[in-house]
């Protein structure tokens, strides 16, 4: 640390990002940047709040680490207590359900985050007046953007109604199946709305790359950076973001592992504990914890999958990965193309599963041989998401270990928060704007901070400014 | 006419048999009078005091008084709702009633009564105690976090299933459900298919791995609230249909 005046700033709360953390921002006599970080302020424990509990409340307990994705949360736990009731093989009526319901996850959960949360930095410029810069100015200057996002979130949270019982919170997904299937009725509702969704989808991608195609030099130089990058994959290499084996590559595309057994993510994924922030820093063993980390969701994922098994994304991932020569995308920004591109991919996969007649099936729950330990795996919006339990004989949880995607992206959040700082603030006066630069990198990876410090609620962000004697400059708080 | 007895809910005339006591009769006649520790068929509890009505003036137990020619009774009046819901509301408060993610939630009179009162959220301070939870058996637990001392298993386990498995120890807020053995409820000779484990009001007393296969919206109480199926009781209609002065 200089020993030299430095001033920090920290930005809390940082708007539009669900959660709490805190972000500060260290100034040296000179006011530049001389170190960013993102903290997470609050920490509750929820891994403890459950030992004790009887394992079939998990697929719905843990769904409380969230309210934007609970649903992710819901089938990573009901994944990994199949598997203590041994019904890890599920009926088709079963694994396709809980498909669909986890398509219509992805589709509301993406949806929200680009026009809601994303689309005013994108539309409006990331230094605009916050009066503008929001999703009612959305929705007043581009009413047919806010009309969409407000439509493909409510198609994809009818879907999780009829699948998992309640928008949010629902109850679908118990151990070794699901409790309901979809009747007609429900399918047909759903067909009414699906091509207008595709539609939406397809221009929701063509926004996305526009914007990424034009800003290409900004965003080369906005907080990007190359890094490993980690997803499931299908067993043919394809895209699939309920069930596959772990897959890292390198920056340049190099695979590290590949179709790794979820039960065994331990021997490739450690994670490290840093004094400063409540966070876990996860890291690939094999290359150790200074440069072992890596980034998880949408970018994650199109860069790490062979091909996406649904023709209208798997063309646009084309287009997507022309870009960079086939080699993997390392640009922050360009998180909200491919989360776009997953977005027609969701919409592609519900109009399979709409028209497959196992929807209707009544083989619901299947049991097998108990175990005691167990892990599921799931592709969770923001990414990656590991669900760790260890079950004792009388059936209550002694042991739960949770990986959210937010943790993962740790890392890559801080060099893009770092990044971004030492660009846009060094030796500027600090204004609403150029701390919103700050966020608009964060927003990218699209954190829930409450769910990755497992508290049990939701909570704003914060950024401050202080200098090497502690001295708090300015502080933002917002949201 | 010996084994009528004529008396009156919130005006409207009810006939009852001997014997009887408000709640039965009310039951019969199709009138809900909102209740825990009640449970048909077995011995009268009277703890709860959720049932509480006022007869001829006086607040006494629906489900331990006995009705008499010409009662006046009062059950659905404000004061009386006012006081039920803070009984509910206590209830909640004293114990860790997480419904978000209870299996019972939905078949669970605790907050099925909550919804039908209206209770968003209670006005007294959560006391979130220490309770203990008792997963020894192999296919049962109880879950005292949830538990209101309705001693509704303890009735049946000794009177029904003959065992008497369940019991009180301690006072006041040290009171707690507990067995008849020296530790656990895998020491006890309680099945899985004894009558106690299905009269749990709430999420206290439960079945080991079978929660949440019921889906959302065909649980007991998704679709119409705690007390229509009394209040539809056809069979009584004609019963409390006349309306006169009391
Ligand atoms: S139901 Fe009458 S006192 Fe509990």
């Amino acid at each position: 640390m200089s020993t030299t005046t430095t001033r920090k700033v920290v930005i809390e709360p940082v708007t539009r990002v669900e959660g709490h953390g805190k972000v500060t921002i260290l100034l040296d006599e000179a006011g530049q940047v001389e170190r960013a970080r993102l903290h997470i302020v609050e920490f509750r424990g929820f891994e403890r709040f459950i030992q004790g509990r009887p394992f079939w409340e998990m697929p719905v307990a843990v769904q409380r680490l969230c309210g934007i994705c609970p649903v992710s949360h819901h089938l990573a736990a009901a994944k990994a207590m199949d598997r203590i009731v041994g019904g890890e093989n599920l009926t088709p009526t079963a694994e396709k359900m809980r498909r669909l319901m986890h398509y219509g996850q992805m589709f509301q959960s993406h949806s929200l985050h680009f026009f809601h949360l994303a689309s005013p930095d994108l539309l409006f410029g990331f230094g605009a007046d916050p009066e503008l810069r929001n999703v009612i100015a959305v929705a007043g200057k581009f009413p047919e953007l806010g009309k969409q996002g407000i439509m493909m979130r409510k198609y994809g949270q009818e879907i999780i109604r009829m699948t998992a019982g309640k928008k949010i919170h629902g109850t679908g997904a118990i151990p070794g199946g699901i409790n309901k299937n979809l009747t007609i009725a429900e399918r047909d509702e759903l067909l009414v709305e699906l091509d207008q969704m595709k539609i939406w989808a397809r221009a929701a991608v063509k926004i996305a790359r526009d914007y990424t195609v034009d800003n290409l030099e900004m965003a080369l130089g906005f907080g990007s950076f190359e890094s490993s990058h980690m997803s499931i994959v299908r067993a043919d290499g394809a895209m699939d973001l309920y069930d596959g084996g772990l897959r890292a590559i390198t920056a340049d595309g190099k695979t590290i592992f590949d179709h790794v057994d979820n039960q065994r993510y331990a021997d490739y994924i450690a994670e490290e504990v840093k004094p400063w922030s409540y966070m876990k820093f996860p890291f690939i063993k094999s290359i150790g914890p200074e440069n072992g980390w890596y980034r998880v969701g949408p970018l994650a994922r199109v860069n790490a999958c062979d091909f996406i098994d649904t023709p209208e994304a798997e063309a646009v991932r084309q287009e997507f990965m022309a870009v960079t020569d086939g080699k993997p995308n390392n640009v922050t920004l360009a998180y909200h193309w491919t989360r776009m591109i997953e977005t027609l991919h969701a919409v592609e996969k519900i109009e399979e599963l709409l028209h497959d007649p196992d929807l209707q099936g009544d083989d619901l729950v299947v049991k097998g041989e108990r175990r005691n330990e167990t892990v599921g795996i799931i592709e969770a919006p923001r990414g990656t998401l590991f669900h760790h339990y260890v079950v004792d004989d009388n059936d209550q949880v002694v042991m739960a270990n949770l990986i959210v995607s937010t943790t993962s992206n740790n890392e890559p959040m801080n060099r893009a928060v770092e990044g971004v700082a030492k660009k846009y603030l060094s030796g500027r006066e600090i204004t609403e704007g150029l701390l919103n630069h700050v966020e608009v990198a964060i927003r990218a990876y699209d954190p829930c901070l409450s769910c990755a410090t497992h508290a049990l609620g939701q909570m704003p962000l914060v950024v401050d400014l202080v200098d090497a004697s502690g001295a708090l400059l300015d502080t933002r708080k917002r949201g | 006419m010996n084994d009528e007895i004529i008396f009156f809910i919130d005006g409207v005339q009810v006939t009852g048999r001997p014997g009887q006591t408000i709640i039965e009769a009310a039951d019969e006649a199709g009138v809900y009078i909102p209740r825990l520790c009640h449970y048909p068929g077995i011995e009268a509890w009277g703890s709860c005091r959720v049932c509480t009505v006022a007869a001829n003036g006086r607040p006494c137990s629906a489900c331990t008084q006995p009705i008499t020619t010409g009662l006046v009774v009062e059950n659905d009046t404000e004061t009386l709702r006012e006081y039920r819901k803070s009984i509910i509301e206590m209830l909640f408060v004293e114990g860790n009633h997480f419904c978000m993610f209870c299996e019972k939630s939905g078949d669970c009179e605790l907050q099925a009564l909550a919804y039908r009162m209206g209770i968003t959220a209670p006005r007294y301070p959560y006391l979130w105690p220490e309770r203990e939870v008792d997963a020894s058996h192999p296919d049962v637990i109880i879950d005292r976090n949830r538990c209101i001392l309705c001693a509704r298993c303890v009735r049946v386990s000794r009177d029904v299933d003959g065992k008497a498995v369940f019991q009180f120890v301690e006072r006041g807020p040290e009171k707690k459900l507990t067995v008849n053995a020296e530790a656990r409820l895998k020491d006890t000779d309680l099945d899985v298919t004894d009558e106690a484990l299905d009269v749990c009001p709430v999420g206290a007393l439960l079945k080991k791995r079978v929660g949440y296969a019921v889906p959302v919206g065909e649980r007991m109480y998704d679709q119409e609230p705690i007390g229509s199926d009394i209040e539809s009781n056809t069979d009584a209609a004609p019963a409390a249909a006349t309306e006169v002065e009391a």
